[in-house]
């Protein structure tokens, strides 16, 4: 049967906007992505909002739900009371082009800085062999759909445009974590780059990133957690830092 | 205000999996390429296949190679695939596979420490790369990071990381220019601001995927509204076969709101048994004769054959995708279908819990998170969604070059002939990869014996009057209203089941809808705006729906994706013809045309008392084209 559901939608650009009250009919089982579509084509043709697979499997249509980054996806309209007013709002991290649809391009210039996979020089096409227990640590973080909820949430650009640049966020320390622990991958340093390059230092590990990830990665216990540990190891060893100290003299 | 321009060599349109190693392919040839995606880059709908990629690497069964691969694929497209297509898919997939690999990609592992593979619907042996359950997901990834490190290499030759691959992301493609009969570019806009874009390029690859938002049910995503269909028909291409459509038997049926998503294939390859509300588990009455031989047609052999594939038939839940759609169809008709007009589908009595949530990781969660389904404990509700499209561009299967249209390429979901009336499941993630990479060589090929083509001002300014026209319209029609009735046309009356004076009522229809679409009116501005988009994309589907239905009316028989009520057999005279649908500005023609020959070395790979199921008397007598 259909109800009546009370949504306060983000209407308007990067130069002005405000939240927009509206009334729209909902079904048994929707999520909200289905009731915004609907207002979109029954009130508001041209409310902007991105979306595509409506399986959680693409990471499209990120936004904020009461505040929070979510899926509308996979947000079921029954996760909240019958009587409250469900707000919706685009991704606070990032700026504003239209309604829910923000400019995520700072995710794709970082995926650009990411040094990519090196596959060892001598090993053929198909001649690769890997257990499964050693392709599983990094395949926990190839299920990441991209969907920038972690980036989103991240306190350290999200109320700082300013770290941004030397800050590559969540998503990417999974990729450089993933790239690690890759059985293959001949690139050496990954880790000392993440903390000098990438910004893995800013991070302490308040571990909001891996409550929102809808695909339940545990982005700061098996990523960031593991290669800061590392990155300490390497830094603070006190055989290393010896020998670095007699390589330093013999240069002089 | 000033056009914005760019000039490549090559225009990848569409940046699914067919277009990324299509990229990589003219990338690596030496050219400049330009891929549009209309989404973010990343999101195509190739990351919603989740059973795997189909290549004969023998992993898991030492006894598979490309021939029984290409056997399989013929017999599940009912041969009315192009041979030399299935013959290259065939040979190449286990390559590109491992190609992969040595990108990045993670597959699961044997035991050996090898690519795992698993059984899938039609596939004889185990056959299946595969990541979980998000196979596509991880083929997206690794080309997306493959085209970021070509990137990074031409940053350090070049000093610009896109001086020579650049992605074009929310960006829409609406003509495909020509001058001289040749491909000169293409003219679309950016989503974001509705600022129009001008590509010159004497070369278009175009992988835009498929059509499945023309119909109702579907478990493609809003991108699929047969845009690369529509752009080829209006550049003067041909169309092939584009009666046939796959209906995935396994979709959700409830609740509403994910109606149509995909319940992957290895659902049933893991163990899954379909039943209905008697809890009969129906499959055993729907072996067609031509499958008798493969296919188990009692309980106790279907469950032996989990343990030992090589003394039992299959369970017939492992059919191809068209029988089980139709079977699971019949019942829910026949009233033996669930509540929510499905069947059921159930692992949780077969499979432990923990290996459940091992093996099929992104059903468990779909199931649980969108539809309060735990499937470790009780049945899902499935029923049949619109899900792939066989027919498409006609193409020259080594260059996957556009016949009659000098420049253009096409592969993935939207070229057609690979999959004849049926694809199997598993075979469009190779079919993507092999045919990717050979549009993007053909591209390469051409644009370095033509040259450049530039685009006249006639052309650009015919391309913008129609882009800028639903603006300029007042109280007409509302494009998302004409897409919904689209779809209830082509849901009712050219869907799974089809009939003459059923189609001959859609044609009408569908011709109705696209006269007033003429008078679609765009409320707002151009920034972002849906409803500007959907009436761009509305006229594609148009296009897309009158082949499909005029296809679907002239073949008298049922073979694959395309079953007439009225002609319930298949016919091996039919067999014989493809049907060429063209556009001649003003509607969809549709004609048939003779099959390809298979060559006799391809004949002789099979039994010839199976090919008498499928071949006339002469042509069996014939033994192939030599």
């Amino acid at each position: 049967m259909a109800r009546k559901l009370n949504l306060r939608i983000w209407r308007g650009d990067s130069t002005d906007g405000g939240l927009k009250d509206v009334q729209v009919d909902v079904n048994e089982g929707e999520v909200v992505l289905d009731v915004i579509h609907r207002v979109q084509a029954t009130q508001m043709g041209d409310l902007a909002v991105r979306w595509n697979c409506k399986a959680g499997k693409c990471g499209s249509c990120s936004m904020e739900i009461n505040g929070k980054p979510r899926l509308a996806c996979m947000t079921q309209v029954a996760s909240f009371d019958e009587n409250e007013t469900i707000t919706v709002t685009p991704l606070r991290a990032f700026p504003i082009i239209k309604d829910l649809v923000t400019d995520v391009s700072f995710n794709y210039k970082k995926a650009m800085e990411i040094p990519a996979y090196e596959h060892p020089k001598d090993l053929a096409p198909g001649a690769a062999r890997m257990e499964q227990i050693d392709v599983e640590r990094s395949q926990e973080f190839r299920k990441c759909i991209e969907c920038f909820l972690c980036q989103d949430v991240c306190h350290v650009v999200r109320d700082h445009e300013e770290n941004k640049k030397s800050f590559a966020g969540p998503r990417f320390f999974i990729r450089i974590a993933e790239l690690d622990m890759h059985p293959l991958d001949t690139l050496k340093n990954r880790k000392r780059k993440a903390q000098e390059e990438h910004g893995l230092g800013m991070c302490n590990i308040t571990k909001c990133c891996t409550e929102v990830c809808p695909e339940h990665i545990r982005i700061t216990d098996n990523a960031i957690i593991p290669m800061k540990e590392r990155v300490v190891d390497i830094k603070y060893d006190p055989a290393r830092m010896f020998s670095a100290i007699l390589k330093r003299e013999k240069r002089d | 205000m000033t056009l914005e321009r760019h000039k490549y060599d090559v225009l990848v349109i569409g940046a699914g999996g067919a277009g990324l190693r299509a990229a990589v392919e003219a990338r690596e040839a030496g050219l400049s390429v330009a891929i549009i995606c209309k989404s973010l880059f990343g999101k195509a709908h190739t990351v919603m296949a989740e059973g795997g990629a189909a290549a004969s690497m023998g992993n898991v069964n030492d006894n598979d190679n490309w021939m029984v691969h290409f056997r399989d694929t013929m017999r599940g497209g009912k041969f009315l695939n192009h041979y030399r297509m299935a013959e290259l898919h065939a040979k190449e997939a286990p390559d590109r596979i491992w190609e992969l690999e040595t990108w990045g990609a993670l597959f699961d592992r044997t035991k050996e420490g090898k690519i795992s593979q698993r059984n899938f619907g039609g596939h004889e042996y185990p056959r299946l790369a595969h990541v979980g359950d998000r196979t596509g997901l991880e083929l997206i990834r690794t080309m997306q990071q493959k085209i970021v490190q070509l990137q990074q290499a031409d940053g350090r030759e070049f000093g610009d990381m896109e001086s020579k691959i650049k992605v074009f992301a929310e960006c829409t493609i609406t003509e495909i220019l020509k001058e001289n009969g040749k491909i000169s570019g293409a003219y679309g806009y950016w989503r974001e601001t509705g600022s129009e874009i001008l590509f010159e390029a004497p070369a278009i690859v175009i992988a835009t995927g498929g059509v499945g938002k023309t119909f109702k049910i579907t478990s493609n995503s809003w991108e699929g509204t047969g845009d690369g269909h529509a752009l080829a028909l209006k550049a003067g291409a041909n169309l092939v076969d584009m009666e046939f459509l796959q209906f995935h038997p396994t979709g959700m049926v409830w609740p509403p709101s994910v109606r149509g998503i995909l319940v992957t294939e290895s659902v049933r390859g893991e163990g899954g048994i379909l039943t209905n509300n008697q809890g009969e588990r129906f499959m055993f009455k729907y072996i067609p004769d031509v499958f008798k031989k493969q296919y188990a047609d009692n309980e106790a052999e279907a469950d032996r054959w989990y343990e030992d594939q090589d003394n039992n038939r299959r369970p017939p839940e492992l059919l191809p995708r068209d029988e089980v759609a139709r079977a699971i169809n019949t019942e829910v008709k026949a009233g033996r279908g669930t509540e929510h007009g499905g069947v059921f589908l159930d692992v949780s009595k077969r499979i432990p819990a923990e290996v459940i949530k091992k093996r099929l990781p992104s059903m468990w969660h779909q199931f649980y998170e969108l539809a309060g389904v735990d499937i470790t404990k009780e049945a899902m509700e499935v029923g049949p969604t619109c899900h792939y499209v066989m027919g498409g561009v006609e193409v020259d299967p080594d260059s996957a070059a556009a016949i009659g249209v000098p420049g253009l390429f096409a592969a993935g979901e939207v070229a057609g002939g690979m999959h004849g009336s049926n694809r199997l499941g598993g075979n469009s993630l190779t079919d993507l990869l092999v045919f990717g990479r050979r549009a993007g060589a053909g591209a390469a090929a051409y644009v370095k014996s033509s040259g450049a083509n530039p685009v006249s001002d006639a052309a650009i300014k015919s391309a913008a009057d129609r882009l800028e026209a639903p603006f300029s319209r007042t109280g007409g029609e509302n494009s998302y209203s004409l897409h919904a009735e689209l779809q209830e046309v082509t849901h009712n009356l050219v869907g799974i089941i089809r009939t003459r004076s059923e189609i001959e009522e859609a044609i009408a229809k569908i011709a109705d809808i696209r006269a007033r679409s003429k008078n679609v009116a765009v409320a707002g501005g151009r920034k972002f705006n849906p409803g500007f988009h959907l009436a761009f994309d509305l006229d594609n589907m148009l296009l897309v729906a009158e082949s499909t239905a005029k296809s679907a009316l002239l073949r008298e028989e049922s073979r694959g994706g395309h079953t007439r009520e009225d002609f319930p057999g298949m016919n091996s005279t039919w067999r014989q013809v493809n049907h060429i649908s063209s556009f001649d500005g003003n509607q969809v023609n549709v004609k048939a045309q003779p099959l390809p020959i298979i060559p006799k070395e391809l004949f002789d790979l099979f039994d010839v008392h199976e090919l008498e199921k499928y071949m006339t008397p002469a042509e069996i007598a014939k033994g192939g084209s030599n």
